[in-house]
């Protein structure tokens, strides 16, 4: 696990500088060379997010490719999050949490209904936080651009044996990732609101956003 | 039930580096068998009826609490219903997390050739068959979402590391994937991109499609967990 000590940026500096409440969303494009700072402010919350190339869409983040690539099932410092076309999107350059998720997906009213039973069909998710930036972006973005997601912050290591756990989340309060764009990309954000999971404490956080030109 | 004669449906050969789709009903099965050993089938599931509804690779790790796939393992949709089922399996692991080849990394692991030098020997990617065999179906590159690997492993480490596990699948492997909804599947035998072997040489695979039994209440898969009894619940009550 790579760990990097923080790097003073001056948020005075930054372009955009702004928080982001628990269960809301944020669409935003980055320019090549950009910087983004997601800073988890409370500890453990999972930023659920996905990132497109800002020209075609088509062209999105791909969890198993850059997994297989980097030979590793986890996210963190140096990871390269590849497209589908096996070219990078954006680069993990900075990281005081260590390791981050992108296999245990975006919480659904349907998935929770599956995982934690109908009792929590109406409660607040991810996926309809996504659909609801995809649809007030525009520009044909909906449901079928919406694949296996980054959950930064998030826990959930693999077992030797074919499992997987949700653990205890490793992520504290003020710990933060850098992702700077390789191209110009579009990323969407579900600050996650999820209410029945062990990994974010059952309590849902605020994060900050940072951006800072190339 | 009636022998496999009665039941069966279509039986063929899929050549290595070929690909394949159909829609497969509810009430039956997909068996396949690795021929020689060594194969591996990268697949992709969407409900036939509605295909914005598709396999989830993270909803079905989560909500069985597994990275792999195997018998007893339900094949989950994005809309929190059992696609399909693996029914039976010879070969305890089959990938779900490291994705299929493209066409780079069969031109770096293996080398490009072209279909004038090499005639139906050209050698042809996952990702190239998905995206024409979705297009059959009205989909496409939108549609290339997280696949299965059947007939190959794909090891996890302390830490996270991934390693391909050679020679996992031997001749005569097989494994049954049951459809609780009318599915389209999508096919691809290119080896897995993670496959060391030096030389291109992807194998056949035998596709038997055959109806089976209605799934009981205690149908080993409903039965392997909460999630599943809930997962299988709301399937059926889709289909009312």
């Amino acid at each position: 696990m790579s760990v990097r000590e923080a790097v003073d940026r001056d948020a005075a500096s930054a372009r955009l500088d702004r928080e982001l409440a628990d269960g809301l969303g944020w669409i935003h494009e980055l320019g090549t060379g950009e910087t983004l700072r997601i800073v988890d402010l409370s500890g453990n919350q999972a930023v659920d997010t996905l990132f497109f190339d800002a020209h075609d869409y088509a062209n999105r983040y791909s969890a198993v490719d850059t997994i297989r690539e980097q030979g590793s099932a986890y996210l963190t410092l140096g990871s390269r999050l590849l497209a589908l076309d096996c070219e990078p999107l954006v680069t993990i350059v900075g990281d005081t949490c260590g390791r981050h998720d992108t296999l245990g997906g975006a919480c659904s009213q349907e998935s929770n209904v599956v995982r934690y039973g109908e009792h929590t069909r109406h409660m607040h998710a991810c996926r309809n936080t996504f659909l609801t930036q995809a649809l007030a972006w525009g520009r044909g973005l909906d449901k079928r651009d919406l694949s296996a997601n980054i959950n930064f912050f998030m826990n959930v290591p693999l077992t030797p044996d074919g499992g997987l756990e949700f653990a205890d989340g490793i992520s504290a309060p003020g710990k933060y990732v850098e992702l700077r764009a390789d191209r110009d990309a579009l990323v969407l954000i579900s600050n996650c609101p999820q209410l029945n999971n062990p990994c974010n404490g059952y309590d849902p956080t605020p994060v900050r956003l940072l951006v800072w030109p190339a | 039930m009636t022998s496999l004669a009665e039941r069966l449906i279509l039986e063929a050969i899929l050549p290595g580096g070929a690909s394949w789709s159909r829609v497969c009903r509810r009430g039956t099965a997909l068996t396949l068998t690795d021929v020689e050993g060594g194969a591996n089938v990268s697949a992709l599931f969407f409900r036939a009826s509605d295909p914005l509804e598709r396999y989830c690779m993270p909803d079905t790790l989560k909500a069985q609490h597994v990275s792999r796939l195997t018998a007893g393992v339900a094949l989950y949709s994005d809309m929190g219903r059992v696609l399909a089922s693996v029914t039976q399996d010879t070969c305890g692991w089959h990938d779900t997390i490291t994705g299929h080849a493209t066409a780079s990394a069969v031109a770096d692991r293996w080398g490009a050739v072209s279909y004038h030098e090499r005639r139906n020997d050209w050698r042809r990617s996952a990702r190239e068959a998905f995206v024409v065999e979705l297009a059959k179906h009205g989909l496409g590159r939108r549609d290339v979402v997280a696949n299965a690997n059947f007939f190959s492993k794909v090891a996890v480490g302390d830490d996270g590391e991934l390693s391909f596990v050679e020679g996992h699948s031997a001749s005569g492997a097989h494994v049954t994937v049951r459809f609780e909804l009318d599915t389209l599947v999508v096919l691809s035998s290119v080896p897995h991109p993670l496959d060391p072997a030096p030389e291109w040489s992807p194998r056949a695979v035998r596709l038997v499609v055959a109806r089976v039994p209605d799934v009981e209440s205690d149908d080993p898969v409903r039965v392997a967990c909460e999630e599943n009894e809930r997962g299988f619940a709301a399937t059926e009550a889709d289909l009312r």
